[in-house]
């Protein structure tokens, strides 16, 4: 009788089963990171990829044909980490779904027990492997956003039908800082929370003046007290690596000086140098009110998450 | 107007490899204007097309003939003093004209001689940019006479996506950010606070997600 009091007073103040709601709902500092599933029907190297995670997130990202290249759908590479016990998020972008497809991909991982998800628009197609292929975009980020919502929270479909047990999926956005005009970036995370986001992802940060400008901007509106932000970190591997981001990356902000001390270093420190900056980073980011947690985005370089955690004192989890 | 850009010639010469007499269409109205298959393109092309057989060694007949509109039953029934002298129809006409010539005569076949590309404007001289995709249900009110639909890569209504830098689209540095210039125009307006309205998702039943289109006028009709 007591359990059954204390589960209904938790499911009156939390809106799902989510594990990382519950660690952002305790007032702890979040970590998340990413899985890039592969690009074949080889599960065990997403298995090998949330092993060297395992302990050290709360949460994994599964991205969904990031940059547009084809891979493992993230809905299945999120069932074999769920499997595991651990708790994906499962990323879906509305290029390549139109709202039926994401519906129903929607409520299948649901019924796998995957709980949170991060509603992106996604790169374009021109960037991938299938540049010839039809762009679906049948709706935005935003519009995504209000959907899962709407599913979660009224128990409807888009359409306007009931769900049999609608969906209750914890909702991320992603929100880019750097991008332009900077003047909307602000406006932009309020209509996202307006939709209906839980939790922001943001962008890579390494320009951390700017970021803290965009914060405080954040702040003013309330906005933090609205939304749970985890600011995004990626470590740099090489020198080019930081001139590739800042380069050739739309909508990444890398600054000279990062460019500059991670060149000062001998080729084989560069990616200690790389882990230095990241842990600096979010050290630096600890201290900037409403910011709520990490996301970290070690692309291809997932062994070296545990590393990170650790010496930016997020570790262990709870 | 609708654009268009002539094919290579090499794909006109194998469509009509079979013929010895073609009849070469153009059409007065938006080919013209984008200089893709009006009179003096229809000109070009017959004597480009001819001088190509004769390097192969075969005589093409063409006649050529420019419609007012390719459009309108109206125009295309001009054809019909010629249709019979030729083996086949070559239209350097919108895929609407193209299609209105194979309606009309069943049993000629018909080539189109452009590539049809989108409903455009044109930016400066010898320049044409998309402007509109007939989504069938006009927003440009609602975005300070900027389409999002058209002119937005990924077709954002609640844009601008995080690819935007320095005004620009993150798929190429020569196609502007289409929330840029709509966030520019909103600011021109003095209507700022409209952004942060969410706009809806798009029904897009009234667009070819609907299924193919047509209009009935009951009082023209």
């Amino acid at each position: 009788m007591m359990t059954n009091v204390m589960t209904n007073v938790r499911t009156n103040v939390m809106k799902t089963e989510s594990t990382l709601e519950k660690v952002l709902a305790a007032g702890q500092l979040a970590v998340t990171s990413e899985c890039g599933p592969p690009r074949g029907a080889v599960p065990e190297k997403v298995i090998e990829k949330a092993n060297l995670l395992k302990g050290y997130v709360d949460a994994i990202n599964v991205t969904d044909n990031q940059t547009a290249v084809v891979r493992m759908s993230s809905f299945a590479a999120c069932l074999l980490i769920k499997q595991m016990g651990l708790h994906p998020i499962l990323q879906m972008v509305t290029r390549d779904r139109n709202r039926l497809a994401m519906q129903s991909d929607i409520i299948g991982a649901y019924s796998h027990g995957i709980n949170t998800m991060l509603c992106l628009s996604g790169d374009h197609p021109c960037f991938g492997d299938h540049p010839m292929a039809a762009n679906v975009y049948d709706l935005d980020s935003i519009q995504f956003i209000q959907m899962v919502k709407n599913m979660r929270d009224e128990g409807r479909f888009f359409g306007g039908d009931a769900i049999l047990n609608p969906p209750k999926m914890f909702i991320g956005a992603a929100a880019n800082p750097f991008a332009d005009p900077f003047e909307l970036r602000v406006a932009r995370l309020a209509k996202k929370v307006k939709a209906g986001a839980d939790f922001i992802q943001t962008q890579c940060i390494y320009n951390l003046a700017k970021f803290e400008k965009w914060m405080e901007g954040v702040r003013d509106r309330g906005l933090d007290e609205r939304v749970s932000i985890l600011a995004g970190v990626t470590p740099l591997k090489s020198a080019g690596m930081a001139k590739y981001m800042k380069n050739k990356v739309p909508g990444m902000d890398v600054p000279d000086e990062v460019i500059t001390r991670m060149s000062g270093v001998p080729k084989e420190k560069q990616a200690e140098e790389g882990i230095k900056i990241c842990v600096e980073t979010i050290e630096r980011l600890k201290q900037v009110k409403g910011v709520r947690g990490f996301h970290i985005m070690a692309i291809e370089w997932e062994e070296k998450v545990p590393e990170i955690v650790k010496k930016a004192g997020l570790y262990p989890r709870p | 107007m609708i654009t268009a850009e002539r094919k290579p010639i090499e794909e006109i010469l194998e469509l009509i490899r079979p013929y010895g007499r073609i009849l070469l269409v153009g059409c007065n109205e938006c080919v013209t204007v984008c200089a893709a298959g009006g009179r003096k393109e229809v000109g070009l092309l017959s004597s480009a097309l001819q001088m190509a057989s004769m390097k192969e060694g075969k005589v093409l007949d063409v006649k050529e003939m420019t419609l007012e509109r390719q459009c309108d039953p109206e125009y295309v029934e001009e054809l019909i003093s010629t249709i019979d002298q030729v083996d086949a129809v070559l239209s350097m006409a919108c895929g609407c004209g193209v299609q209105e010539i194979a309606r009309r005569f069943k049993e000629k076949p018909v080539f189109p001689a452009v590539n049809t590309q989108f409903m455009g404007a044109s930016e400066r001289q010898g320049v044409w940019a998309e402007r509109c995709q007939g989504c069938g249900n006009c927003i440009l009110g609602l975005t300070g006479g900027i389409c999002p639909i058209a002119r937005c890569s990924k077709r954002l209504l609640n844009g601008p996506c995080g690819g935007s830098t320095a005004g620009k689209c993150e798929i190429n540095p020569q196609v502007d950010c289409a929330w840029q210039l709509i966030w520019d125009r909103l600011k021109a307006l003095g209507l700022e606070r409209r952004y942060e309205e969410i706009m809806p998702a798009k029904d897009w039943r009234t667009s070819r997600d609907g299924g193919p289109r047509r209009i009935t006028r009951e009082d023209l009709a």
